[in-house]
Formats: structure tokens, C-alpha cells, sequence
């Protein structure tokens, strides 16, 4: 899929067909996170709209499946709360410059630096805020809404034995949804919480003062979006590499994740990102080209202008019983076999950074200081460096630098022979406190009258050093 | 003869390559293909739980190596096959199109309840291959 008549035309039929089934999935948790983050509908399902098309066109990965997402969503929790819509459509546009920028300095390559013990520790905590924000619904409502959250949850998981190619939950929102209206139970329903769209999205500018004041409310929550929409995008796109085994280009996939957050935010929906559930969804259903993702967006719209009637009598406990389906699937549930078998450094960045991202309610918080956290733990666990007597020599293990020259230079502190001879053979000199540190240890043995002569540098070392004495 | 082990990392699988092997060691001109199917389903879980792309290639390497060595241990040749997708589906649809004489794949030993939520691979394989399968438990 190298040209780009191919990665649009290559695979027609399989790509609407998965491009339909992904539009149904959509729309299930596309109105689960308006409610998330207690906006319209509309936000969501706009977005949904609006970003799949337009990263189906400027993506840097065909079949990915970009939309509102519940991690997008739960940042924008407490600005909602706070300062409402037209500032969540702020934070969305500049999120998308954010973006843009950062897509424009190649953010992708940045990705390595992201251990999975900091990824397990952003999924489990998504899952776990994610369960949270369903639980207020459901502590101390009636029996009702419990009865149809539960049974939802039976269904969504049953399904899938039996009916493979629509996808269950909205199946199970069918199903509720006509006993809800036939057996006449009273439960809160989608449109308690707004009204549907009949129409397409508008362009409109937010309605907010351009001021510096605006900047510093919405900035925070822009660059938080901005990390945590690349970061579930960058890692949905690795997952479809491998399922699919093509590659991608990153960075154009973060630009357009930019421009389609930045367009979004003008037409009145909340900022998105990759979905992985929805993209892998895709990927089994036989997509692969961007005409997938196109059709995601369009027939989702489709279906929301000509079902909004429909839709809003859906109960909310049924998308509650979703959310919670949604909770467990982004639990990543294999870190508990992870906690026992890692070493212990990466099961504690993993643990600090859920208990960080529950703690602060930020993803992205949590995220910048478990890579910090663990960055820290490898340079502890490289700079252990160790000196052996054996056979008149002081043998070097481990390699020399800012963070191990202090234990170097202690281990010559009580030396009593008349000559030193020390080799460097299983030791590498990486700058100039390594360089610096085997200076000081031969001034230091020679002011005792010691002789100091230096062995087994390799060439890359041996250069280093010549360089600069 | 073309026989065909899955294996997917589990003792059981295990098991049915060296019943696979056996066969293949005493039937003539008999060599065992090992059958590999990464599961799409887990595509996620796996990915996080690998460091990055190289470390997913060593983890999979690491299911089919066993199963090699001991084959060529006891001078048994072998091809390795590695599909993505839907287990059962991949084995039944690789076993149909290509020319294996026999198939020879695990029991999960999974209880009435899992066998339900989760599906029996062996189950499925065995209703719609089209060549002899023996399953071991």
C-alpha cells in the first residue's frame, strides 16, 4: 500500500463493508463519552464525524480509527465543568495546533523513549477513571438501572459467541432499548442530555474572548490533550502495523491527528484521537485502506441524521452498561502476570504512574513522570560499575560515565601496592567525567607514590580519552 | 508426509508437537510444519506488554524455538509457518488450501464455562479441517 490511488482504491469492498460495521461501533461510545464529559451528544458524534474523515484523508496510517475517545474525554472533564463547551472547543482547536507542531518536529520518534511499564500504567489507569466515571450513575439509582446496566454487560460479552460481524454493543443497545419502550420502564434516556443532530456540523468560531487569560485556561488542557491523543494514536498505529504487517509514517499520522483536532474544534466537536478497540474492530472486519476510515465517519453521520428520533430514546443505563464493558477491555489485564515476572524498577514506574493518573485525574501528568521516573531507573541500572583485583590487574565491569565515576573513583581509596595496573577491557568511557575520573585516580594513587599505567581501552574510549588530554 | 503442529506457547501445545514430532520421526520422508498463529484479538495486550516491534518478533520466536529444537534433535526436519489472525479460523484455512497429511494440535483443557466464553480451538479445527487431526490432551 505505497501509492496513494492504493491505500485508497487497493481494497474497495472489504474497506466499505468494515467501514460500516466500524460506523455502528462508533456510535455506541461516541454518546458514552459526551456523557463522560457532560456535553451534547452532538460534541461527540460531530467529532466522530469530522476527525475519522479527515484523518482518513491526512493520516499517515490507512484503517486507523480516529474519533472521540474516552481518554480525550476525561481530560475534558473538569474544563467542562469549569468553564464550559466553547472553552472545550478552544482547548480542541489548539490541541490540534499543538499538534500539528509537534507532528512537525517528528514527536513519533520521541515514542521510544515511552517504556510499556509507563503505556500498562496509562491503560490501566484509563480503564480504572474510565469505571469511576460510570459508578455516580449507578450508586444509589434504582433497581431499573441496574437491571439494564447488568444486563447489558451479560449481552455485550455473549454476543460475540454468536454474532460475529455487527458488533455487540450495539446489538445490545437494540435489544434494551426495545424493552426499555415496550415493557414502558422509566429510565433516563440520551435525550435527557441534549438534543440529537439532524443536520451536518457548521463552521462556527468559539465563542470566547481572544485574550491572554482564555490562553492560560485552555493551555494546560491543550497540551495535555495533545500528549495524551498521541500517545494512544502512536500506540493504535504500532498495533495495526503489526496486525496488518505494513509500516506507517508517525509523524504524518500526528500532523494530521492536528489538522483534524483543529478543524474539529471549529465545527463544535470535542477533541479526539486513535481508537484502538475501534481500529483493531476494523483491521478483523477485512480493512485496510483509508476508504475504511471515510466510511466510518460518513455512514456514522448517516445513520445519526437519520436515526437522531431513535437514538435519543436510548436509556442511559444501557451506555453505562457499555462503558463498563469499554472499562474492561482497555484494562490491560495481563499486568498482573506483568507485576510478578518484570523487574522491580518497571513494575513501581507502572504502579507510580496509575496511582499518579488517579491521584491527579490527569493522564498526561502521569504519563510525563513515569518516563522521567524510569529514565532515571535505567540510568541507575547501567551505571552500576564494579573494580576486581585478578592476577595484578584492577579489572572495570560496567561503563563510565556522569552517573557511575563516583563509585570508580571510591574503589581505589585503599590501595597498598607499589604499582596499579588498571584494565578497561570490559568497561567503555562514554564523556569527559569518565575521562576525568580515571585522571583523578591517577593523581590521587601517584601523590601516594603509586605507579598507575592504563590498559585495555577500546578504540571509540581510547579515542575519547586522547581527545581530551 | 506434510505434518502439521499449532502451537501457541502452552504446555499442552507443547505436548502435541512431540506427539507431532514421534509420528514424524518414524513415518518416511515425514517432516513436521509448525503452525504459529498470532492472535489478533490480543494484538493490543500483546504490544503493551512487549517493550516495542522487536521484542513482539522475539517473544513469537521464543513459542516456535522449542518446538524446532526438538525436532531437529531427533533429525526431524521442519518448515515454521507464523499466520495473524483468528486462531482457529487461520489453522482450518491454512490446513484446507495447503497439502498436510495431518494435523496434530493441543487441547486447551479448558472447563464447560471457559469453553463457552472462550471457544475450543481444537473443537473448531477438528469439525472443519479437511485432513486427519489428532488432538492431544
Amino acid at each position: 500500500m505505497h501509492t496513494s490511488k492504493e491505500q485508497w482504491f487497493g481494497n474497495i469492498r472489504s474497506d466499505i463493508l468494515a467501514g460500516i460495521v466500524v460506523g455502528l461501533a462508533l456510535i455506541p461510545e461516541a454518546l458514552a463519552f459526551a456523557f463522560i464529559v457532560g456535553v451534547d451528544p452532538r460534541v461527540a458524534l460531530y467529532a466522530s464525524f469530522t476527525i475519522a474523515v479527515i484523518t482518513s484523508i491526512v493520516g499517515g496510517r490507512p484503517g486507523l480509527i480516529s474519533a472521540a475517545t474516552g481518554a480525550m474525554a476525561l481530560v475534558l472533564v473538569s474544563l467542562m465543568a469549569n468553564h464550559g463547551l466553547e472553552y472545550v472547543l478552544a482547548a480542541t482547536i489548539l490541541t490540534g495546533i499543538i499538534q500539528l507542531i509537534l507532528g512537525a518536529f517528528g514527536v513519533a520518534n520521541l515514542m521510544r523513549f515511552i517504556p510499556n511499564s509507563v503505556m500498562l500504567g496509562f491503560v490501566n489507569a484509563l480503564g480504572i477513571m474510565i469505571f469511576i466515571t460510570q459508578m455516580p450513575y449507578l450508586i444509589g439509582s434504582n433497581t431499573m438501572t441496574y437491571v439494564f446496566a447488568i444486563v447489558t454487560l451479560v449481552l455485550v460479552y455473549a454476543i460475540p459467541r454468536f454474532i460475529k460481524t455487527i458488533p455487540a454493543p450495539l446489538i445490545a443497545i437494540v435489544i434494551m432499548t426495545i424493552i426499555a419502550l415496550t415493557s414502558g420502564v422509566k429510565l433516563q434516556t440520551i435525550g435527557d442530555l441534549g438534543t440529537m443532530p439532524n443536520t451536518l456540523p457548521t463552521f462556527l468560531f468559539p465563542d470566547i474572548p481572544l485574550n491572554i487569560e482564555t490562553l492560560k485556561i485552555i493551555l494546560p488542557y491543550a497540551l495535555a490533550l495533545s500528549i495524551v491523543g498521541l500517545l494512544e494514536t502512536l500506540l493504535t498505529s504500532q498495533v495495526i502495523d503489526d496486525m496488518t504487517d505494513t509500516s506507517s509514517n508517525k509523524n504524518r499520522e500526528a500532523r494530521g491527528q492536528g489538522i483534524a483536532n483543529f478543524i474539529t474544534g471549529f465545527f463544535g466537536g470535542m477533541a479526539g484521537c486513535a481508537l484502538i478497540g475501534q481500529s483493531i474492530i476494523n483491521i478483523k472486519s477485512g480493512g485496510r485502506g483509508r476508504l475504511s476510515t471515510m466510511t466510518a465517519g460518513v455512514f456514522l453521520m448517516f445513520l445519526i441524521i437519520v436515526l437522531g428520533d431513535v437514538v435519543i430514546k436510548i436509556p442511559m443505563p444501557v451506555l453505562v452498561g457499555v462503558m463498563i464493558m469499554v472499562s474492561m477491555t482497555t484494562f490491560n489485564w495481563g499486568s498482573f502476570k506483568f507485576l510478578r515476572h518484570a523487574p522491580k524498577s518497571e513494575s513501581l514506574v507502572m504502579i507510580i504512574t496509575v496511582a499518579i493518573i488517579l491521584y491527579t485525574q490527569n493522564l498526561a501528568i502521569g504519563v510525563v513522570i513515569g518516563v522521567i521516573l524510569s529514565a532515571l531507573f535505567f540510568v541507575a541500572k547501567i551505571s552500576r560499575v564494579s573494580v576486581l583485583y585478578d592476577a595484578g590487574e584492577y579489572k572495570v565491569k560496567g561503563p563510565l560515565f556522569f552517573a557511575s565515576t563516583t563509585k570508580f573513583i571510591q574503589a581505589f581509596d585503599t590501595i597498598s601496592e607499589k604499582e596499579v595496573v588498571i584494565n578497561f577491557e570490559n568497561s567503555h568511557l562514554w564523556d569527559e567525567s569518565a575521562v576525568g575520573a580515571i585522571l583523578k585516580v591517577q593523581q590521587k594513587l601517584e601523590d601516594k607514590g603509586i605507579k598507575v599505567t592504563i590498559i585495555g581501552l577500546n578504540s571509540s574510549s581510547e579515542q575519547l580519552y586522547q581527545q581530551l588530554i | 508426509m506434510r505434518i502439521a503442529v499449532a502451537v501457541d506457547g502452552s504446555d499442552n501445545a507443547l505436548r502435541a508437537a512431540e506427539h507431532g514430532i514421534i509420528l514424524a520421526k518414524y513415518l518416511p520422508e515425514a517432516y513436521v510444519e509448525i503452525i504459529y498463529v498470532a492472535d489478533m484479538s490480543k494484538a493490543k495486550d500483546d504490544y503493551l506488554l512487549a517493550q516495542n516491534p522487536e521484542s513482539l518478533v522475539l517473544k513469537r520466536e521464543q513459542i516456535v524455538h522449542p518446538v524446532v529444537l526438538r525436532a531437529n534433535n531427533v533429525g526431524v526436519e521442519t518448515i515454521v509457518t507464523v499466520l495473524k489472525g483468528n486462531p482457529s479460523q487461520e489453522i482450518i484455512h491454512h490446513v484446507n488450501k495447503s497439502s498436510i497429511d495431518q494435523l496434530v494440535i493441543g487441547s486447551r483443557g479448558l472447563n464447560a464455562f471457559q469453553e463457552m466464553i472462550l471457544g475450543s480451538v481444537s473443537h473448531k479445527v477438528m469439525k472443519h479441517a479437511s485432513c486427519p487431526v489428532t488432538v492431544v490432551k
